[in-house]
């Protein structure tokens, strides 16, 4: 039971409640579609860009509450980066995630996201919180297929 | 008189289900998942095995191994014998008219494959049509995609509606002199209806117009009569019949089988072969390339055995009890809505509970040692017939009982406490 409450802590059931940034951009620079062939989970990430930086990010889709937490916590921390952040964001909360970094001091780095170490103890649904990141690399990457959780 | 009457009620009422007896002949029931009982509510993707099927492929390895026909030897003839006793086992369980009608395949999948790159691209040709259901798994929708796509064919899909019930007129007028196949589940594996193949292959055949039913669903649940159903192809899986996995049956009435080209070259499939000129053998080794599954089919035979001891009508009127008893368990948890509720339904419950998606109750009844299935259930034409992304599947099986369900009921309820 600790261990459930440790995934779904009120940080993330609050943000799958109500996600941020939840919306469509009219124009992005950058959209790319993502979805979990396994439970049917999808999501779409917009960008826009200034000089480099994330002017802002919104995303749209249907999935589970650490999907929808994730693609709403991602938004939040990405705002103002720099696509090279952006990526080192992402590859320490896939760490984070897979309980890969626990140990190494990552978790000042990513700030709040660090809410998502739960995941680590359930490896079933890593790919619900990593889907929304992997869509939004996928974007700034310029990829035209949907991209795959797997 | 009084006394032959009495004897006829007794021998009438119908055996008791000794359903803890059932649970102690499978050993993982007794598996303790995050400090609970398991409760394994997902046997429509996989059920689990008795003692009789473990022992029996445990027998085959340690006792009987040897490759299968022409084999002079004892062990060869040992397992040739067990091998082609698992095929009669299963032609009775079919009710085939003859054991050369069941072929051994992997799977319903590779049956339903094996079907379309033989038959099927025999028979179907630019501009031909193929008929399939709105509420077909991945399985039975694929292979003629691929079909239809090499052959310049359409594939027609028969709606359902909001129960989850094939439209019978649709399927009808979908039936055309273009129509070269038809390819039906008889229990849609996502909803659980129970279409009503007898009257399907009716009409099909009407028209002249071959039948392939998928039941992989079916034929854990009910007695299955390929005569009476009357359908050309029927394919179902070991692993759901309480055997082993990389095990199934494709049946096919002798005279297609007959017409049919191979499936795939190898051995066995073979009379004679020299380099100029191969001559097959007979259904059903014609399709059977290569050494098979040979612990795959014993196990499988022995699964059938253990099926036909209980009862397979039996099993199917103690499923029904747990149906009835899920339906109006899960009716009373606030904000579940049942997805399928067909009139005829097999011994599944799929649903939806408003604001949570499926994944997150998986994870949380499993935590509660309850195996569920979330997901669209590899029928994601189903899940957009429906608007919904995925459900939650509770499916049982012979040895679920009443109090799992109430556990599953009570596990439900807890959800909605912890993701709010």
């Amino acid at each position: 039971m600790s261990e459930l409450r440790d995934l779904y802590q009120e940080v993330i059931l609050e943000h799958a409640k109500s996600p941020r940034n939840y919306r469509v951009l009219a124009t992005p620079d950058y959209k790319a579609e993502g979805f979990n062939p396994l439970c049917g989970d999808r999501c779409a990430v917009y960008l826009s860009m200034k000089d480099h930086v994330i002017q802002d990010i919104a995303f749209q889709g249907s999935g589970c509450a650490i999907s929808r937490a994730s693609a709403s916590m991602m938004t939040q921390s990405l705002k103002g980066k720099t696509a090279e952040e952006a990526e080192g964001l992402f590859q320490s909360f896939h760490g984070i995630v897979t309980g890969q970094n626990a140990a190494n001091g990552n978790h000042l780095e990513i700030g709040k996201l660090k809410v998502f170490a739960g995941v680590a103890g359930f490896p079933a649904r890593v790919k619900c919180a990593t889907l929304p990141w992997h869509t939004m690399q996928a974007a700034l990457h310029g990829e035209r297929e949907p991209v795959s959780a797997e | 008189m009084s006394v032959l009457n009495a004897f006829a009620a007794v021998e009438d009422s119908p055996p008791v289900f000794d359903v803890e007896k059932v649970r102690a002949d499978f050993p993982i029931l007794h598996t303790m998942i995050h400090g609970h009982p398991l409760v394994y509510l997902d046997n429509a993707a996989t059920s689990q095995k008795p003692n009789a099927v473990i022992q029996a492929i445990v027998d085959y390895y340690r006792r009987d191994n040897a490759n299968i026909h022409r084999g002079v030897h004892s062990l060869s003839q040992l397992a040739t014998e067990a091998f082609e006793t698992a095929r009669t086992t299963v032609q009775s369980f079919l009710h085939a008219v003859s054991s050369s009608e069941i072929v051994f395949v992997r799977g319903a999948t590779e049956a339903i494959n094996l079907v379309a790159q033989t038959y099927g691209r025999q028979h179907v040709g630019q501009g031909d049509e193929v008929l399939i259901t709105a509420m077909e798994h991945h399985s039975n929708i694929v292979p003629w995609q691929i079909l239809c796509e090499e052959k310049g064919a359409t594939l027609r899909v028969a709606p359902i509606d909001e129960r989850g019930e094939l439209l019978l007129d649709e399927f009808a007028t979908l039936l055309s002199p273009c129509t070269k196949f038809v390819s039906v589940t008889h229990v849609s594996n996502a909803l659980g209806s129970i279409n009503p193949v007898k009257l399907l292959v009716r009409m099909a055949h009407s028209l002249c117009i071959p039948v392939l039913v998928d039941g992989a669903q079916a034929a854990p649940h009910f007695p299955i009569d390929v005569r009476d159903i009357g359908c050309d192809f029927y394919v179902f899986s070991g692993h759901k019949v309480y055997g082993p996995t990389g095990i199934g049956v494709l049946y096919g009435k002798a005279a297609l089988l007959e017409e049919m080209p191979p499936y795939q070259g190898g051995g066995e499939m073979i009379s004679s072969v020299t380099f100029e000129k191969t001559i097959y053998n007979k259904a059903p080794h014609k399709f059977e390339a290569g050494t098979p599954d040979i612990a795959g089919v014993i196990g499988l035979g022995a699964a059938i055995t253990y099926i036909d001891r209980l009862g397979i009508g039996a099993i199917g009127a103690y499923e029904h009890e747990l149906l009835m008893h899920a339906t109006q368990m899960l009716a009373e948890v606030p904000g579940l809505r049942v997805i399928g509720t067909g009139r005829e339904k097999a011994s599944l419950v799929s649903f939806v509970m408003e604001g949570i998606h499926p994944h997150d109750i998986g994870t949380i009844l499993d935590q509660e040692g309850i195996a569920v299935r979330t997901g669209h259930h590899c029928a994601q034409p189903v899940m957009d017939r429906f608007g919904i992304p995925a459900t939650v599947r509770a499916s049982f099986g012979l040895y679920n009982t009443k109090e799992e369900i109430d556990t599953l009921a009570r596990c439900i309820e807890k959800v909605r406490g912890i993701l709010s």
